[in-house]
């Protein structure tokens, strides 16, 4: 009951600041409630007793990518100008590509995932058993696309160096 | 006759009171209602506290007295400003974004109180003890610049704007380090839950700072500056310094919104000192020597709350006195302090904690 009430508060949130997010006429704003969204969904992770996924989605999504995207916005020409609408027949053909989208996924979301639908048995997993799975080398254990993506990373830096650096 | 000085005894004895007399779910929520109550409670008088001495400890720094005005050595001097700035209006600005405008310092204070929920302050009085704890304060500590960033682009102001930027890029960069030398001692402990940790340091030697040595103080070292430049204090006050940008990005509040930067401020100074001590110096631990059964008894006659404002106060006293002996930095001497200095240091640091943890080179 409890849950079912702080899922509906999180749902609610979500959906509401969505559609703000896009509706809203200042680029900043629209960012902010963005933010929102992306912290309730950390709520959820949390209701779901998903505490590592909903620490990552803080840390990363409303400590770091929005950080970068407000100094990203902020150092971008005439930040706080109104943006304008698009004209009708635009926002029409928009809308009407996102509710066939909706339509689609929540037609093989509805019908497919019913079908097999059941609760995850593990309702808890511990920090050490995420740490050893990100780390080790046995089955289950992701070793190699971990190295894998911090190299990525670490080309993205060396790039971003190479681009800002002087001459 | 330890247990009667300790909390948990009188925590169970409510909640058995509470679950006799009401149903689960009522007796929960009381609790639950209570809890927020005592942590807002004592978010503020804490708050009130620091203010107070940090007036008075800046005020013999710098040789003179300091509040000594309202009440016996102005100790309700704080008190009488808080009421102040509760009566205050809070001016409203022309052609401010007035929804960010408004907004903003709620990140502050809520991400602040977030943080300050998690801590174990005692035996058995530790709010949410999450499995991954460091993680968690790591997290929604971050979660304040945002106020700080829309604080200083709502406000329409250049030196707000200018302070805003400059607290941005000084807060990501020492936040970096910060979370970095805590990761050190998450390598030696092994556990990122809070509650283990301090179960860990119970012995004076076991405590995280002693049991790793070498690097674990470099470790605590690198944390405390960290944590001094992340809550824009002392020589890192770059973003409020007040001879060029007025009072930085919060120059256009006023009144309780003002308050709320402050009461964040004067908190952040209480958090990182409290988890520096959490993870370094055992927590609410008190000093304990392995075969003094005498000594050992008679610490823990003071209550282990005690022993945690105590060792957080010492930490925040050293806080004050470093913000009052050094000249503030300058914007890119701050910079190369974190990039060229700190994180290498740092990243050295944790590879020699992994070699020491590998040999099992620690004090056992």
């Amino acid at each position: 009951m409890g849950e079912q009430i702080v899922f509906l508060i999180l749902g609610a949130i979500i959906a509401g600041c969505s559609i703000l997010a896009v509706t809203t006429q200042k680029i900043i704003r629209a960012a902010t409630f963005l933010l929102f969204v992306l912290l309730a969904t950390a709520g959820i992770y949390l209701l779901l007793d998903y505490h590592f996924l909903a620490m990552v989605q803080i840390a990363v999504y409303a400590g770091g990518i929005m950080v970068l995207f407000i100094f990203a916005i902020l150092l971008t020409n005439q930040p706080g100008v109104n943006v304008k609408f698009e004209k009708p027949w635009r926002m029409f053909l928009a809308a009407l590509a996102a509710l066939s989208g909706l339509v689609i996924c929540g037609h093989i979301i509805f019908y497919n995932v019913t079908k097999i639908f059941k609760y995850a048995e593990i309702d808890y997993i511990s920090m050490q058993t995420i740490g050893t799975a990100m780390m080790g080398t046995d089955q289950h254990q992701y070793l190699l696309p971990f190295e894998a993506i911090s190299l990525l990373l670490l080309a993205c830096i060396i790039g971003g160096i190479m681009i800002a650096r002087k001459r | 006759m330890i247990k009667y000085i300790e909390a948990p005894y009188y925590l169970d004895l409510l909640d058995n009171f509470l679950k006799t007399n009401l149903p689960e779910w009522a007796a929960l929520a009381i609790e639950y209602v209570l809890i927020g109550l005592v942590l807002l409670t004592a978010y503020a008088v804490i708050a009130l506290a620091l203010i107070y001495v940090e007036r008075k400890v800046t005020g013999f720094f710098q040789a003179r007295l300091g509040p000594n005005r309202v009440g016996p050595f102005g100790i309700i001097q704080s008190v009488a400003d808080m009421i102040k700035i509760l009566l205050k209006e809070i001016i409203r600005i022309d052609n401010v974004d007035k929804f960010l405008f408004y907004l903003a310092p709620f990140f502050m204070i809520v991400s602040s109180f977030l943080t300050f929920g998690a801590l174990p302050f005692g035996r058995g009085l530790h709010v949410v003890d999450f499995d991954n704890g460091i993680f968690y304060l790591i997290a929604v500590s971050s979660l304040s610049i945002i106020g700080v960033l829309l604080a200083g682009w709502a406000s329409n102001n250049k030196y707000s704007m200018i302070g805003a930027m400059r607290s941005g890029a000084q807060f990501i960069s020492y936040e970096l380090s910060a979370a970095m030398a805590l990761m050190t001692i998450v390598v030696l402990t092994g556990t990122m839950k809070l509650s283990t940790i301090v179960d860990q340091q119970e012995y004076v030697y076991h405590w995280n700072i002693f049991r790793g040595h070498i690097p674990a103080v470099i470790a605590f070292v690198i944390y405390l500056i960290a944590g001094h430049a992340e809550t824009n204090r002392g020589p890192f006050d770059l973003p409020e310094a007040e001879s060029e940008l007025t009072a930085g990005y919060h120059t256009e509040y006023s009144g309780l919104q003002f308050g709320f930067y402050y009461l964040a401020e004067y908190l952040n100074m209480f958090i990182i000192a409290g988890i520096a001590t959490t993870v370094f110096l055992g927590g609410w631990q008190p000093i304990q020597v392995e075969g003094w059964d005498g000594f050992n008894t008679a610490m823990n006659f003071i209550p282990s709350f005690v022993w945690f404002f105590g060792k957080t106060g010492f930490l925040v006293m050293l806080s004050l006195w470093v913000r009052w002996t050094f000249p503030r930095l300058r914007i890119d001497q701050l910079l190369n302090l974190e990039w060229k200095y700190l994180l290498p240091i740092n990243m050295v640091n944790l590879i020699l904690m992994v070699i020491i943890v590998i040999y099992g080179l620690y004090i056992h």
